[in-house]
């Protein structure tokens, strides 16, 4: 089993270190984010009496960077499949899961190497890491954030024949998982219905885990973040392995 | 252990429906062990929706398969221990080296560590893409993907391979080192080898056993020379068009595939 997940883990690193332009792309995005609503909010989110914008924001992008980088790359499943690729990983002596498994987590490890570039970023732009104890733990929070994005994005792609779904996705559930998780702006005080669904957003638990253990201003609570991250994660594994074991060509 | 003559992929009463549309339609016949095994056909006649039920890609709508004695809908894992395959389409990952490619393939069939490289490097030599080893596959030529794929196809030694149009797009060169080859292995360590080809004097040539198919059902089975004789023929070209018609057929992968495709969004 090693060896298969290994094998798939490692070829999920080259993809990701041998397109410079998909790397710098991802990291775009982000970017603009930080420096467009940083900057841009930062004053007002001040006046309001919420404190240094920045400060709160960073995590949010951090884990914006690992939401998208986990799905695309969990999403890739099609490509493979278009590219034909998948169909050698398909007929393998070996149980569907151990590739699922390898994929995944080469998706994930790259979507925490880019949730980690955009954290260095975010240092040059004044956000500061109030305890290094917790960094840790704050890269526990990403990689299980990154674990169920990837599983999410490879259970999605399972089911799909080609890309011409993945508008759908995006603007129906990547883009509502990330508005709606308070990644952008403190749950306290929110219209009830935006507040109940920021509540079963799952991100909303990585982002409050990550930015808890970065900055530490909590509004969940890590212990309720990390259980609920971590049943998520195993959920959506679970699905995730179900449906890629079960593809048809 | 299988011997000779006794069957290692059976199939019977096999039939496969994308919606309104049968692509396989009830068919049966077996394979013996250690034998070449030519399954030849129009285009669009259910050769390659045939291959991807007996390697668990695809699931049958009706009837029983046996590929090395166990069923590739509830022994998913036992089948897939027993085959190789080259596929009729690409499946090559683009960004990856050729060398690459090999070695990941070698991992995913368990090769021996202490053998890996050393096949590497004669498959490799032998499609003569030894000096672009380390090159990624998306700088390659048709051909040179297609070598490559066949050379992938033999890292690992399995009891059953399955061709696909092996050697399409291959010039007669490389045809034959290829065919060469696999012989080599069908005789030295009893490989059966299911094929599938346009290239009838090819398939005259290797095949011990025949089946046509056409519109998704077996018109007929036999040796070359069987059914040259049956249809009064000199060649296998002649006799194939002689049992499958001239009419060139309009239908073809993309649309079937198509048509699946259709039938499983609606499904979903």
């Amino acid at each position: 089993m090693k060896g298969v997940v290994y094998a798939m883990w490692l070829r999920q690193l080259k993809r990701y270190w041998r397109s410079k332009e998909r790397m710098i792309g991802t990291l775009a995005q982000p970017v603009l984010f930080l420096v467009a609503l940083g900057f841009g909010f930062g004053p007002i989110f001040q006046k309001a009496g919420g404190g240094d914008y920045m400060q709160f924001l960073a995590p949010g992008i951090i884990a914006m960077s690992i939401l998208f980088t986990s799905m695309f790359t969990g999403i890739e499943v099609i490509w493979d499949r278009q590219f034909g690729f998948l169909k050698e990983t398909l007929v393998a002596p070996v149980p569907r899961t151990h590739i699922m498994i390898g994929r995944t987590l080469g998706g994930a490890t790259v979507g925490v190497l880019q949730g980690t570039a955009i954290g260095i970023i975010c240092l040059f732009f004044g956000f500061k890491i109030t305890n290094m104890h917790y960094i840790p733990l704050a890269l526990v929070f990403m990689f299980l954030t990154a674990v169920m994005f990837t599983a999410l994005g490879t259970a999605i792609a399972s089911r799909l024949q080609d890309m011409h779904a993945f508008p759908i996705i995006m603007n129906f559930l990547i883009m509502p998982l990330f508005f709606l998780s308070g990644a952008l702006f403190p749950l306290e005080g929110l219209p009830k219905a935006v507040e109940f669904v920021a509540r079963i957003d799952p991100f909303s638990y990585c982002v409050d885990g990550i930015r808890g253990t970065l900055n530490g201003s909590v509004h969940i609570g890590l212990a309720t973040d990390f259980a609920v991250v971590a049943a998520a994660t195993v959920i959506v594994l679970a699905v995730g392995s179900y449906l890629f074991s079960t593809i048809e060509i | 252990m299988n011997n000779k003559d006794e069957a290692v992929i059976s199939v019977k009463g096999l039939t496969k429906k994308f919606g309104d549309f049968t692509a396989v339609n009830n068919i049966s016949f077996d394979v013996e062990h250690g034998r070449i095994f030519a399954f030849l056909g129009p285009n669009g006649a259910g050769k390659t929706t045939t291959i991807k039920m007996l390697t668990t890609l695809l699931s049958p709508t009706k009837g029983r398969i046996r590929v090395n004695s166990y069923d590739p809908m509830h022994e998913k894992d036992e089948v897939r221990r027993s085959f190789g395959i080259v596929f009729q389409d690409p499946s090559l990952d683009d960004e990856l080296t050729a060398y690459e490619n090999m070695e990941f393939h070698a991992i995913l069939y368990h090769v021996p560590k202490n053998i890996i490289k050393q096949r590497i490097t004669h498959l490799l030599n032998f499609v003569g893409l030894w000096e672009r080893r380390k090159d990624q596959v998306k700088t390659f030529s048709g051909g040179m993907k297609r070598r490559l794929e066949v050379a992938r196809g033999l890292v690992h030694h399995p009891k059953i391979l399955f061709l696909d149009e092996p050697t399409l797009g291959l010039d007669p060169q490389t045809r034959n080192s290829v065919w060469e080859y696999l012989k080599k292995l069908n005789k030295e360590e009893e490989m059966t080898i299911f094929f599938t080809t346009h290239y009838m004097e090819e398939a005259e040539r290797v095949a011990d056993m025949i089946v046509v198919i056409d519109h998704g059902k077996i018109i007929k089975t036999g040796t070359s020379k069987e059914l040259k004789k049956e249809t009064k023929t000199s060649s296998l070209e002649d006799a194939f068009l002689k049992l499958t018609g001239r009419k060139i057929r309009d239908e073809n992968a993309t649309s079937l595939d198509r048509m699946r495709l259709r039938s499983r969004v609606w499904r979903r």
